[in-house]
């Protein structure tokens, strides 16, 4: 019996890691499918510590924060527990770290603090998950309830909640079992104290029985959201790293160069001038961006990396008074986007092309036009995502490519052409302020 | 600036107006405050006047790459012609595109924005602030300025001088890293909003009328015009000044 579970367990844990790796094979090619990012100043391991590690971002809000962070930490150490889970399935034993230090006071002691530690991580974690989904569910948090969570996005962030009940609810059926099985035996705090009373009435046989479903179900359960993770906006738990690794730090209010124009512009002023060698993808680049290929890999990984909470959302000026533009919507139309060119390419290889665009099929105008480059999504988002770089780089095609700005929008840029100023003002003019003053003394 | 250049001199400071601060009849004033309080601190500066142009900025972030380079090549030039090191401006949109973007551009120069030279100024006592001034205890609140907070993280300067005014000065309920826009930012000063189901400054507004304060002090010609905008259209008599407003102002410069 032990083999063939031990066998089991083998097969069941090659093929969903067969299938993590693919997906994730998947991810990092289309996140390569994205054009190169210069990045100047990026934040490396101090903002991977602090804002991923660290959540330094989530505590703008603190109950939430505090909220996540029960569920984060439970998440980081119960892995402690799941290493031993996947040692037993491998070999077919059980408890293998108990085993290891029985006898030993210390030994004992240590294990029994660890699982103890994990039972009071786990029951914090669920009375998180719980006021999540009252949140979410009953209170109609505003940020969850906006149009773009509608159908998918609003289930995955339900079906998690629900997931994490599950693994807690397995984890204490395991222990509790267990616990009840050897009284005594073990000293973890929660099982031990609580679960384990209430499960005295029933046979050994029974007990034996829910220690193994609490067992498989607990594994099984994780290795299914290993699998669900690439699907679903918790794809953050991993990719907020390198994400808060290759974030920016230059001043937020710095708009990207554009170089190639540098050089046009220089070559215009001096016809002597040499451009600087650019690279050849460099040289082909359009204007701006209209598709998810044309955005950088960073904004691609940005994409991937949303949790789709709405922070930025909900502190968006546009959105707040009503506007179509959602920063969040920006990055799950490219995520979408992003996928949707990877499956074509999956299907149709390389050279795969559809009729559709980010700009104009997920992303309108009217949307790219409404932001203000306040950076607020900017400054909120927990997991160093920045929404108005895509914006900028979509409103550039509109504008360098397609021609389409706002007729106002060209009166200013006349404007500033002609007179040197956004509105029609004679530049003589320029210095009259200074009269006025002298006037006035 | 060609005059002092005609004449043998180097001024310390370049006073870059911006075409708000040029044209605008209301920004006009924070212009000529600003003036004068170097002039009261004998600061020698100069100005590009009519060789000033348009940073670019409007063009930049309505996604006209071009415009903005063409604009910023030809400043730098101007700029470095005249061999200026050190820029003063009233403008956050200015200050972000002189500060961050011209390097790239191979326009390098220290540039500081007048909120941050008032506070050292008043630091270093060359400002004295007059006793029991004209804003003494009155309830002042301050509107972050999008491209002086989150842009650059300047929070604390403008704050420091409204402390200097010895004014009580309250928060609204959205400020500092949280301040919501005044909505003229990303070139939307130039053109209407599109449709919702108010104008950002009408938002804005609320936030202004609901922290009681007399005065609401401001670092941005564009916020200044969104805000007075909003609260004119609900006829309040919340007056917004400009950050040197208020010390010319206090101290009858
Ligand atoms: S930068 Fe644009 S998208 Fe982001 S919050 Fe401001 S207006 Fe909204
Ligand atoms: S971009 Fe950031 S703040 Fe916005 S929804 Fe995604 S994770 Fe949340």
């Amino acid at each position: 019996m032990q083999y063939i579970q031990a066998i089991i367990f083998i097969a069941v844990t090659l093929v969903t890691f067969y299938f993590f790796f693919k997906k994730g094979k998947e991810i990092y090619n289309n996140i390569q499918l994205g054009r190169s990012a210069d990045i100047q100043n990026k934040g490396g391991l101090k903002s991977m510590i602090l804002l991923a590690l660290g959540q330094k971002k989530m505590f703008q809000n603190m109950i939430p924060a505090v909220l996540h962070l029960c569920i984060y930490v439970a998440f980081v150490i119960t892995q402690i527990e799941l290493i031993e889970i996947f040692l037993d399935g491998f070999t077919g034993s059980h408890r293998m770290f108990f085993h290891a230090v029985q006898g030993s006071m210390a030994g004992e002691g240590m294990y029994n603090f660890v699982i103890s530690f994990i039972e009071v991580l786990s029951v914090l974690a669920l009375i998180a998950t719980v006021i999540f989904l009252v949140r979410r569910n009953l209170l109609r948090v505003p940020r969850f309830v906006m149009p773009e969570m509608n159908g998918w996005p609003k289930m995955d962030g339900n079906i998690i909640l629900y997931w994490e009940i599950f693994l807690v609810f397995c984890i204490f059926l395991m222990n509790g079992a267990d616990a009840a099985l050897y009284p005594g035996k073990y000293g973890f705090l929660i099982s031990d104290n609580i679960i384990a009373p209430m499960l005295s009435g029933f046979s050994e046989g029974t007990l034996h029985f829910m220690e193994r479903f609490g067992w498989w179900g607990h594994i099984l359960g994780v290795l299914a959201f290993l699998n669900y993770i690439p699907y679903s906006k918790h794809l953050h738990i991993m990719l907020a790293f390198p994400n808060a690794y290759y974030l920016e730090e230059t001043p937020a209010g710095k708009v990207e160069n554009m170089p190639n124009i540098t050089n046009e512009i220089k070559a215009m002023f001096d016809p002597n001038f040499t451009p600087a060698p650019v690279s050849e993808e460099a040289a082909n680049e359009k204007f701006g961006a209209k598709d998810a290929t044309d955005l950088t890999w960073k904004n691609l990984l940005d994409a991937y990396s949303c949790t789709e909470c709405g922070r930025c959302t909900d502190a968006c000026p546009a959105n707040q008074t009503g506007k179509l533009l959602s920063p969040r919507k920006i990055m799950m139309d490219t995520r979408d986007r992003i996928e949707e060119i990877g499956e074509g390419i999956k299907k149709e290889g390389k050279e795969f092309k559809d009729e559709k665009a980010l700009l104009g099929d997920y992303i309108s105008e009217e949307e790219v036009k409404a932001c203000t480059s306040c950076n607020a999504c900017v400054q909120e988002c927990p997991v160093s995502i920045n929404p108005l770089n895509i914006i900028l780089q979509l409103r550039r095609y509109m504008i360098l490519e397609e021609a389409k700005s706002p007729e106002e929008w060209n009166v200013m840029f006349n404007n500033i052409e002609n007179n040197m100023a956004p509105w029609q003002f004679s530049p003589m003019d320029r210095d009259k302020w200074k009269e006025e003053l002298e006037e006035a003394e | 600036m060609a005059e002092m250049m005609a004449a043998g001199k180097q001024p310390e400071l370049l006073f870059w107006v911006g075409c708000a601060g040029s044209f605008d009849d209301r920004a006009k004033k924070i212009t000529r405050s600003l003036a004068k309080i170097l002039h009261a601190c004998e600061i020698e500066f100069a100005i590009l006047g009519q060789e000033e142009a348009c940073t670019g900025d409007p063009a930049r972030r309505a996604g006209n790459e071009y415009l903005f380079q063409m604009m910023a090549l030809q400043n730098i030039a101007t700029l470095d012609n005249y061999g200026i090191k050190k820029i003063v401006t009233a403008c956050p949109h200015c200050f972000n595109t002189l500060k961050n973007e011209y390097p790239e551009l191979g326009g390098n120069y220290e540039v500081i924005h007048h909120t941050r030279l008032i506070q050292d100024l008043i630091l270093e006592g060359r400002i004295k602030m007059k006793e029991g001034g004209s804003f003494k205890g009155k309830k002042i609140t301050y509107h972050d300025s999008c491209y002086l907070g989150r842009a650059n993280g300047i929070y604390e300067a403008p704050r420091a001088v409204l402390e200097a005014l010895d004014a009580d000065l309250v928060e609204m309920k959205r400020c500092k890293t949280k301040g919501l826009c005044c909505g003229a930012g990303g070139a939307q000063m130039f053109k209407e909003e599109e449709k919702g189901s108010l104008r950002i400054n009408q938002e804005r507004t609320k936030d202004m009328i609901e922290s009681k304060a007399e005065v609401v002090a401001a670092a941005c010609p564009f916020c200044m015009t969104m805000l007075s905008d909003g609260l004119k259209e609900k006829e309040s008599n919340v007056k917004v000044l400009d950050i040197a407003e208020l010390i010319v102002q206090q101290n009858e410069l």
